[in-house]
């Protein structure tokens, strides 16, 4: 079983500040801390954990700059085998539909059974790379999967729907999934295999390099545009509860006990 | 060139709300377009939902073949691409759903239509669609605008609008199915039913919810202490269940339950749109964050804005004291 598995680094916004910077399309990313997206990191678990059972290769794509590498070295010393990272300054990240068309050019050349990507990155919340990179392909896909079964050729998904109801669906391989998140319990790269994965092959390549121009991928051939980015006004009706932390966990006691909340 | 149309979305017999409030928005465009909205019905034996469409979009438009008797993305895909050739919508909309991210992404590669995901809101301006959507967890929003030629297409985010009440009375018409054989590439096997768990949180009078914010399993004992001091049930955001830190029946949100308790003490949680829309209907929410930007805040009756480790632990004191 040969798989691809595509990850993308993100920014941890959580409990961070977030300001637009002066292009209005952009966000200030300076103070940010960077990570493997949550969804794609259950990803490479899942692409490791079917490797270890049935055989064959992990490779990890990422559309990135040079930034990545680091995350790319992690997901080799998780057991994959080698990476290719796509760095092109022209890549327009505004649109999910180009971003696939890059990863499909970068793998639909190659030996694979299945692609894994994450359902879902945590900056952008498109949900939508990995389905239009199956078109892409010319494959079947399953969306938001939370279990896997492979087996004959095919792939049992367990796609998770809403009210903690899922469906299994079987499909041929070669397909594409979207791992959804609590899939698996990802594992630390464990030191042996960060040392191991700096000899492993991380080929960087352009746009060029894959035959795709850049009157495909780029900002002027998107049939969508990102106009502006803008912080929204957060309409809260919410009292605020002031004073230090001690104090401010008192009033909350008395405001429970006073005002018939519990 | 001026309708739009609305993908039906249901499951095991029932409508989902998802098509009711996308219908609303539907309706309040085509009243700027100059347009119908069309409900696009494909399923088998659905003439009941066709019929209870029609209170809600000046058209339905239903395919019934048993080929869709469960959703498969596939038998959708090449349904709505043969439809699509005869009818030019101006906009098709679908929900932002399970369903919804599993085809449009597909569709509107074959079809090369404009195409933004996860749309809050949707303004005709100056004879132009703006979609609206969310980034960086709800921190940021983003004004989109499409090129290109329509169709348009967008998935469009559950629970942003009220499920209506009917308010139109459109007319039915039943169309033929495009597909002639079942395909083998991808088959629906079965449904799986939620995990039935030993709490259940849709009848909890009181919820302590904790999120990514609480960082380790072993903080959980300072929540159960809380949730004891004042007889709560405890429950979840994703990042927790994911985390293993309590089974997935206690998981709030649009996969998950969805909880109406009289109060929601939110832990650490930051608040993404698939979390408040689980939990939006309690009555009185009270958040925990450090975060003064989390998106929790604006459902909150009570906010604390402050390090939980510091606040929890003397919360719980102090109720433990007034409770004798």
């Amino acid at each position: 079983m040969n798989t691809f598995v595509c990850v993308k680094r993100v920014p941890d916004t959580s409990e961070a500040e977030v300001k637009v910077d002066a292009t209005e399309k952009d966000v200030d990313s300076s103070k940010f801390s960077f990570d493997i997206n949550d969804a794609d990191n259950y990803a490479v678990e899942e692409a490791v954990q079917i490797k270890e059972a049935q055989g064959g290769t992990v490779q990890v794509l990422c559309c990135g700059p040079q930034d990545a590498d680091m995350m790319i070295r992690m997901a080799l010393a998780k057991g994959g085998d080698s990476a290719m990272r796509i760095d092109d300054p022209r890549i327009n990240f505004s649109d999910p539909l180009q971003v696939a068309k890059v990863l499909a050019a970068a793998i639909k050349e190659q030996e694979y059974d299945l692609v894994l990507t994450g359902c879902w990155a945590d900056d952008d919340g498109f949900m939508a790379v990995g389905v239009a990179l199956a078109e892409e392909l010319g494959i079947p896909h399953a969306a938001m999967v939370k279990k896997v079964e492979v087996e004959d050729g095919k792939v049992k998904a367990h796609r998770e729907l809403e009210g903690g109801i899922s469906e299994v669906v079987e499909i041929t391989l070669p397909a594409v999934l979207t791992i959804q998140t609590g899939i698996n319990e990802p594992r630390y790269a464990p030191i042996r295999g960060i040392r191991q994965a700096q000899k492993k092959e991380l080929k960087v390549l352009k746009l060029d390099d894959l035959g795709i121009s850049e009157e495909e991928v780029s900002e002027d051939s998107s049939l969508i545009e990102l106009k502006r980015f803008y912080i929204p006004e957060v309409e809260s009706k919410a009292e605020i509860i002031e004073g230090e932390p001690e104090e401010k966990a008192e009033k909350l006691a008395e405001k429970m006990v006073k005002g018939g909340l519990i | 060139m001026s309708n739009i149309f609305v993908l039906v979305e249901h499951r095991q017999g029932e409508l989902r709300d998802i098509t009711l409030e996308m219908l609303t928005k539907a309706s309040q465009l085509a009243e700027k377009t100059g347009g119908e909205t069309v409900a696009l019905l494909l399923g088998n034996g659905v003439d009941s939902h066709a019929e209870k469409l029609t209170g809600y979009s000046d058209k339905v438009l239903y395919m019934d073949d048993p080929l869709f008797e469960d959703y498969n993305s596939e038998k959708y895909q090449k349904a709505l691409v043969a439809f699509f050739k005869e009818q030019k919508p101006y906009l098709v909309m679908m929900g932002h759903t399970a369903q919804g991210v599993d085809l449009a992404p597909a569709l509107a590669v074959e079809l090369k239509m404009p195409f933004v995901t996860d749309v809050i809101d949707l303004e005709y301006v100056d004879d132009k669609l703006q979609p609206l959507r969310q980034y960086y967890g709800g921190k940021v929003n983003a004004e989109f605008s499409f090129k290109g030629e329509p169709p348009y297409l967008v998935t469009f985010r559950e629970a942003t609008l009220e499920v209506p009440e009917p308010f139109k009375s459109g007319k039915v018409e039943k169309i033929d199915s495009p597909l002639k054989e079942d395909i083998d590439y991808r088959k629906f096997l079965e449904y799986i039913e939620a995990e039935v768990g030993d709490v259940d949180i849709t009848q909890s009078e009181i919820l302590v919810a904790v999120g990514r914010g609480v960082k380790e399993e072993k903080n959980m004992a300072m929540i159960e202490e809380l949730a004891s001091a004042i007889k709560a049930d405890i429950c979840a955001s994703r990042a927790a269940t994911d985390a293993g830190w309590l089974p997935h029946d206690r998981q709030v949100g649009t996969s998950g339950k969805t909880v109406k308790p009289k109060l929601y003490i939110a832990i650490g949680i930051s608040g993404a749109f698939q979390h408040l829309a689980g939990m939006k209907g309690a009555k009185t929410i009270i958040a925990i964050n450090k975060d003064p930007e989390a998106p929790i805040f604006a459902e909150a009756d009570y906010a604390i804005i402050d390090d939980l480790f510091k606040v929890v632990p003397k919360l719980t004191e102090k109720l433990q004291e007034l409770r004798g």
